[in-house]
């Protein structure tokens, strides 16, 4: 397959990168690992009329402590989270999600920002990212901006980072003492990709569920908290049944994904059943 | 045109591509390197796989101006000219292929692997060989042919580390 032609700079430094994107405006694309981009320029599902190559750039690399939780920067690779001993021990949920992105070979290129960026609607990154809640910090050439994860996918493929923004970095908050994670997944067996993909975060105090965040990929157009999940077992005692309970509302107020390895029917029962052990598994964990 | 300066197989190369090249291009056309083969070309079998800078990457999925600078490593600088790696000894021994195509590329994801777990489990090798498709093998021999270079590896940088001078 070949691809359409097209320009090529790497810039040195992020400054140049935001004012290469500047100079060649909605022309431009942003590449990476390029693992999720270069498939699609081949099969010419997307064009692209200059390519700026960020995935050098030391600026966007990295995992340091941020306020007690991490932050990562947009282009470290799968790879280097998952060898990192500081993401090991503060957030084992991203282990636990990111081991099972693509192969070896696509863990050593692909990058987390890149995964968010892309907003693909069946990637893993953005559950885990919502889940987590992560914030990113946007920059262009005229200045910079944070954003939650939640909120920040508008639909497959749709973003709000802005065709002149790079994305520097993801910070991820501490999780509340004694949190459990869990992420749990249905995978379509030939691409690997998600059909229903649940992370949990889940903390008690005295008792009760005094912290839950939800993040549902695979299931819509684009990943989202289940947030009526998570109001239902907040304040709950995170107990078989107030799991199952609040699980029947995980795809409430979602256009579920219908497609022939997973009709809207299924595919909703499948969200219903993997936030239910997604959750039991988080509860198990917290102490 | 750019200009790709990079390193393989040990020796310096400088490539004039244009950016839509592909790593694998370089590599096959450029270079007069086969033994890195391409297979699906959408970055699914492996097939492609060769070393960049010390990790295993897909070759059809990286712009020859993304290698910029690397050091890459394909199947044919594995080991010295006449020699055998011990993956590719093992992979003879065991019956580790049949037709052959896919080998180079489960070779170098092998390779990756062993760098980084000196004594893989069955799990863990087939969860490496996850992005390498053999429509021969069964992948049974394959598994027992890593097995069997990590055993051989193990020995080998035992004997060597006992022959070195105290």
């Amino acid at each position: 397959m070949s691809m359409a032609g097209f320009g090529y700079t790497r810039p040195a430094t992020l400054d140049e990168a935001l004012a290469d994107l500047a100079k060649h405006g909605p022309d431009a694309k942003l590449i990476a690992g390029g693992h999720s981009l270069l498939p699609l320029m081949k099969m010419r599902l997307a064009s692209v009329g200059h390519l700026v190559d960020i995935g050098r750039l030391r600026e966007l690399k990295g995992i340091r402590d941020w306020n007690g939780g991490l932050a990562i920067g947009a282009a470290t690779t799968y790879r280097e989270v998952l060898g990192s001993a500081l993401v090991r021990d503060r957030f084992p949920l991203l282990i636990e999600g990111l081991d099972d992105i693509g192969d070896i070979q696509v863990r050593n290129r692909g990058t987390l920002g890149g995964s968010l960026a892309h907003a693909d609607p069946a990637s893993d990154m953005p559950a885990l990212a919502l889940a987590l809640d992560a914030e990113l910090l946007l920059r262009s050439s005229g200045g910079e901006r944070t954003v939650k994860v939640d909120g920040f996918f508008h639909g497959a493929f749709v973003s709000d980072l802005h065709p002149d923004e790079v994305m520097v970095e993801i910070r991820i908050p501490a999780s509340p003492d004694g949190a459990g994670t869990s992420y749990v997944e249905l995978t379509q067996p030939a691409s690997g990709y998600s059909l229903v993909g649940v992370a949990v975060v889940l903390a008690k105090s005295g008792g009760t569920v005094s912290h839950v965040r939800v993040g549902v990929t695979g299931v819509a157009d684009h990943a989202y908290r289940a947030s009526a999940v998570e109001s239902t077992l907040m304040g709950s005692d995170g107990g078989s049944a107030a799991i199952a309970a609040a699980a029947a509302h995980a795809a409430d107020g979602q256009e579920v994904n219908s497609d022939i390895h997973a009709d809207r029917e299924y595919r909703t029962a499948m969200a219903t059943a993997f936030t239910r052990r997604s959750v039991e598994s988080a509860a198990a964990r917290a102490t | 045109m750019e200009s790709v300066a990079l390193v393989v197989n040990g020796v310096a190369r400088t490539v004039e591509v244009e950016p839509r090249r592909l790593l694998v291009q370089l590599i096959r056309e450029d270079l007069g390197l086969t033994g890195t083969h391409v297979g699906c070309d959408t970055s699914q079998c492996g097939a492609c796989t060769v070393h960049m800078d010390g990790v295993a990457v897909k070759s059809c999925t990286v712009l020859a101006v993304q290698a910029d600078g690397s050091s890459v490593t394909t199947i044919e600088g594995m080991a010295p000219e006449g020699g055998l790696h011990p993956l590719q000894a093992a992979f003879w021994e065991k019956h580790g292929l049949q037709c052959g195509f896919c080998t180079p590329g489960m070779i170098m994801t092998a390779a990756d692997l062993l760098a980084s777990d000196t004594d893989p489990d069955d799990d863990a090798i087939r969860h490496a060989l996850e992005g390498n498709f053999c429509r021969c093998t069964g992948y049974h021999n394959i598994v027992a042919a890593i097995r069997e270079a990590a055993n051989k590896m193990q020995v080998g940088a035992a004997t060597s580390a006992e022959g070195a001078p105290r």
